[in-house]
């Protein structure tokens, strides 16, 4: 099996060595592709990290009027090209997971390409390259799922809609698929969360600020 | 003299200004020279880190897969410290304060300057007048070469090092025990063991890389007791919890001695044969029941039981602290009854069972071994030993009665700058203005001082009180060795020279030992001459360098010490025969609970501690330049309980003003289930009106001479602020591109 990424929430510390990392691929030209949210700071200090998870079947690429995301042979969706990108940002608004940028000084969509120039030159993204505990790990299936004792799931369904992808979660569950419902909140919490509604910490924002806003 | 009059215009001058780009920009098309393999500069695990060289300048880094610690993995910070090399903020040439302002000046005008200055307070208050204030994320050469420059340059009894605010309970602690100061283990034991003990240690924030070690061994089924007032990412992620009131740790480890004792979980065929004093502790942890334990910790007395069980049950365990349990002034006392556990159960000097304290800065270990602290000579060796003595004054080639006596600790030599005692000083690779407990006392004694000389590649806050600036150099211009917090010497390579008319540190100290007439003494040509004269002046100290080569090193990808001989592999774990005390045992130390030196009261209801973000490193000096980090962390905050929150009518981003018996500061309030609603916390990262140390205690450890850092009383007031977290302003929704 082909070299994938692993995504494990569990283990992240909130570092964002990611973060940093990203900008130092020679093609991401300075620009971070990832994102570190805070959960909820006042609640706990869990954190999440979220990069491409290189949908099978890509939603960005289905909705782009000008065919101008394209997916290698190894299954990595790429950035938008840049003479045909529209400016349209229809891939940054129907990502399901909120991945694609708009970089509005360059007038194209950016998005985590799985450091292109890296793995196909065999060294691993930057990212997880540098993540100390293995939040974001690089490698086969085969290699890195023993070694766990997570589950590794690549299934999420939205809706209605189910997007299968190239990277893993890793859960400490037994469920196959990661389920979420349409306001976007995963469904074991639905509950919980309808009693008490949250208000978020400064905190969250001041992450959440520079890192959904969609643009660069 | 020293008082600076214009903050406005030496902020404007010399930073710190945000920079977040290479040099000459982010660019895909570089044409790479060289590939420098080297070490971060910053914290104690030493990640290995490749820089890449353009044109004589750092431009990037690349993972250094292959070295063994990290295998490419980095913090923040060590991902952007190549940023710092060519800061704009960076000092290119001398200064010298003139009416108040800082002006451009040759090396040959300040150095004279700086020589005819220390002449002067010599002969009027005698050579102890002048004193030397070194630090530890100095490669190990230059730590050595502070300490002789202090004694054998300058002549004065006063020098000491930053690690008295960082490392020294646990050296003295080590000391106590053990009788050698060194982490026991090496890290590829942390994942064979079955349980993990850290005390006091927030490594998923100040040690990130570590965390590697920690998650292999919980992929090995493995489990992690976390002690901590806070729910640090570390204290989330382990498996049990001690959220203890701070300053309290005494208590929490003989209340687990005492369950281990009555469970029958010691291990009294070690504890006959490899220790001392183990009567004496276990008739002491016999009055510490899990209930007077919680009574003092706060800590249910069942997770004390169920912390004793799992750690006494298991077959393989490690005990790690840090500065959470250190930086009291009953540090070493945290320190030695930890080691207590240690002992008791006999789990030291075995693969996967050992001991350990995570030192805090690059070369926290290597700065306290070779005779910059105010008692020690090279290779661990003191000051008050006429044997040590008369060794190192052989190496060096200085009379006996030359050498001067043992000198006093940082804070303690603050005090004497005060009281006219010491009326000159010369500092390198620290910031006092930030890092030292109780700054406003720390600024009348720098505004008291007749001289005040700063060596610095960044122009710190406390710098700004210099009267003379010299341009220093950072860690990619220069080389030597570290040695990491597990002991394993590593070695810093050179990338690119010193911009501007910048110079390497060893090259500026030797420059003013010369020209006091001192120069017979300091005849180094390169780092590796003085790591020449290191390996000897350290052969038959504890700290044994004399078997490490620069090349055995690059061999081995470091050598941990004792290394006696050429032909020794080195030493990576400790103890597996014997202790070093003479007679090769370890010590039992009974140790009794007593407060913090300051405990809430009516006025001071709270107790606050200090720590650190994972996105700056100590005094910030460094890292508050560079845009990525600052972005994700701009400015202290106060953490406080919701429970106290609504008690005080506090909203979540609103300013507070946080007042001690010391000083006062406005910080915003970050509200939060994550600490206990007795405790407060402001990471100490930033100067002047942002210093969470105008607040701390300056109370010190009677032993190893650390300030209190970790708990004092004070009270939170409500200053009805209408001003937002510099971050929180864009909570109103403001899209970045409509501010930009």
């Amino acid at each position: 099996m082909e070299e994938t990424m692993f995504i494990d929430p569990q283990r992240c510390i909130g570092c964002r060595a990611c973060v940093a990392a990203c900008r130092e691929c020679a093609t991401h030209k300075g620009y971070s592709m990832i994102y570190v949210d805070y959960l909820d700071r006042s609640e706990t200090t869990a954190t999440m990290p979220t990069v491409c998870m290189h949908c099978v079947e890509p939603t960005c690429a289905l909705v782009c009027p000008a065919d101008a995301i394209k997916v290698s042979e190894e299954g990595i969706v790429m950035s938008a090209l840049k003479p045909r990108c529209l400016d349209c940002r229809n891939c940054v608004n129907a990502c399901p997971f909120g991945v694609p940028k708009y970089n509005t000084e360059m007038h194209l969509q950016m998005k985590c390409d799985m450091c292109f120039d890296r793995s196909s030159e065999g060294l691993k993204p930057m990212c997880a390259s540098v993540c100390p505990t293995g939040a974001i790990s690089f490698g086969r299936y085969e290699e890195i799922v023993p070694l766990r004792r997570t589950k590794p799931v690549n299934a999420h369904v939205f809706g209605n809609q189910r997007v299968e992808t190239k990277v893993y979660l890793m859960l400490p569950t037994d469920a196959d698929t990661v389920e979420v419902d349409g306001c976007g909140v995963f469904e074991g919490h639905i509950e919980a969360d309808a009693q008490q509604p949250k208000l978020e910490s400064w905190i969250d924002t001041q992450v959440e600020q520079s890192d959904k806003s969609n643009e660069f | 003299m020293s008082k600076v009059e214009n903050l406005e215009q030496i902020i404007k001058e010399f930073g710190p200004h945000l920079h977040d780009a290479p040099y000459d920009g982010w660019r895909a098309d570089r044409v790479i020279d060289k590939v420098v393999p080297t070490h971060c500069p910053y914290c104690a695990v030493q990640c290995g880190m490749n820089l890449l060289v353009e044109n004589n300048h750092v431009v990037g880094f690349e993972p250094r897969y292959d070295f063994p610690v990290n295998e490419g993995r980095l913090c923040p910070k060590g991902v952007t410290a190549y940023l710092q090399v060519h800061h704009p903020d960076r000092l290119l040439h001398p200064l010298i304060k003139r009416n108040g302002m800082f002006e451009r000046a040759t090396w040959d005008e300040a150095l004279d300057l700086v020589v005819s200055k220390f002449k002067e307070l010599q002969a009027k208050y005698g050579k102890d007048s002048i004193g030397v204030y070194s630090g530890s994320s100095l490669t190990t050469e230059k730590t050595y070469l502070m300490g002789k420059f202090a004694r054998a340059g300058l002549q004065t009894r006063y020098v000491d090092y930053n690690g008295r605010l960082c490392m020294v309970s646990a050296a003295a602690g080590n000391n106590k025990a053990f009788g050698i100061d060194r982490a026991a283990n090496p890290w590829s034991d942390i994942p064979l063991a079955e349980i993990l003990l850290i005390a006091g240690a927030n490594c998923a924030e100040t040690f990130p890389v570590l965390n590697k070690f920690l998650w292999q061994q919980r992929d090995n089924g493995g489990r992690w007791i976390i002690v901590d007032p806070r729910e640090t990412p570390t204290a989330r992620q382990g498996d049990l919890h001690l959220q203890l009131k701070p300053g309290t740790d005494v208590a929490l480890a003989n209340g687990m001695l005492h369950v281990l004792i009555e469970e029958g979980y010691t291990d009294e065929a070690f504890i006959n044969a490899r220790t001392n004093n183990w009567e004496e502790t276990k008739l002491l942890a016999a009055r510490y029941t899990p209930q007077v334990a919680s009574e003092i910790t706060d800590v249910p007395a069942e997770k004390i039981v169920q912390a004793a069980r799992l750690y006494g049950r298991a077959k393989t365990a490690m005990v790690m602290h840090a500065r959470g349990i250190e930086h009291h002034t009953n540090g070493v006392n945290n320190v030695l009854s930890y080691i207590n556990l240690v002992l008791a159960t006999g789990k030291i000097g075995k693969p996967g069972s050992g001991y350990g304290t995570i030192t805090g800065q690059g070369n926290g270990q290597g700065g306290r071994e070779h005779g910059q602290k105010a008692d020690q000579l090279p290779g661990q060796r003191s000051i008050l030993n006429p044997e040590h003595r008369k060794y190192v004054c052989q190496v060096w080639g200085l009379p006996e009665e030359e050498l001067p006596q043992a000198g006093v600790s940082v804070v303690e030599m603050f005090n004497k700058m005060r009281e006219g005692e010491i009326r000159g000083l010369l500092s390198l690779c620290n910031n006092v203005m930030v890092s030292l407990p109780d700054t406003n006392q720390v600024r009348r004694s720098l505004e008291g001082l007749d001289f005040y000389v700063c060596i610095d590649f960044f122009m710190s806050e406390g710098s700004r009180y210099a009267d003379v600036v010299l341009p220093g150099s950072t860690w990619s211009e220069d080389e030597g060795v570290t040695c990491n917090s597990e002991g394993r010497v590593v070695k810093i390579n050179k990338a690119a020279d010193p911009p501007g008319e910048a110079r390497e540190d060893w090259w500026i100290v030797q420059e003013i030992a010369r020209r006091m007439g001192r120069g017979k003494y300091f005849q180094f040509n390169s780092p590796r001459e003085i790591f020449d004269e290191l390996r000897v002046a350290s052969k038959g100290g504890n700290a044994d360098y004399y078997g490490i080569s620069y090349e055995k090193i690059e061999k081995q990808n470091g050598v941990f010490w004792p290394c006696p001989t050429e032909d020794h592999p080195g030493t990576p774990r400790l103890f597996e025969e014997r202790f070093y005390h003479a007679d090769g045992r370890a010590k039992f130390h009974a140790i009794e609970y007593n407060p913090p030196a300051e405990t809430p009261d009516e006025e001071y209801p709270l107790i606050l501690t200090s720590g650190r973000v994972v996105y700056q490193y100590l005094s910030g000096n460094q890292t508050r330049r560079i845009g990525f980090l600052v972005e994700q962390c701009p400015e202290p905050y106060v953490e406080i309980h919701p429970i106290t929150a609504m008690k005080l009518k506090v909203n979540d981003g609103e300013r507070v003003k946080v007042v001690s018996r010391r000083g006062e500061g406005v910080f915003p309030a970050l509200i939060v289930k994550t600490i206990r609603p007795d405790t407060i916390f402001i990471p100490y990262h930033w100067g002047e009106e942002l210093a969470a140390n105008q607040l701390t205690n300056p109370a010190l450890d009677p032993v190893s001479k650390i300030p209190e850092f970790k708990a004092c009383a004070a009270r939170i007031e409500k200053i009805h602020s209408r001003q937002l977290p510099i971050m929180g302003e864009k909570r109103r929704g403001i899209s970045r591109s409509e501010v930009r």
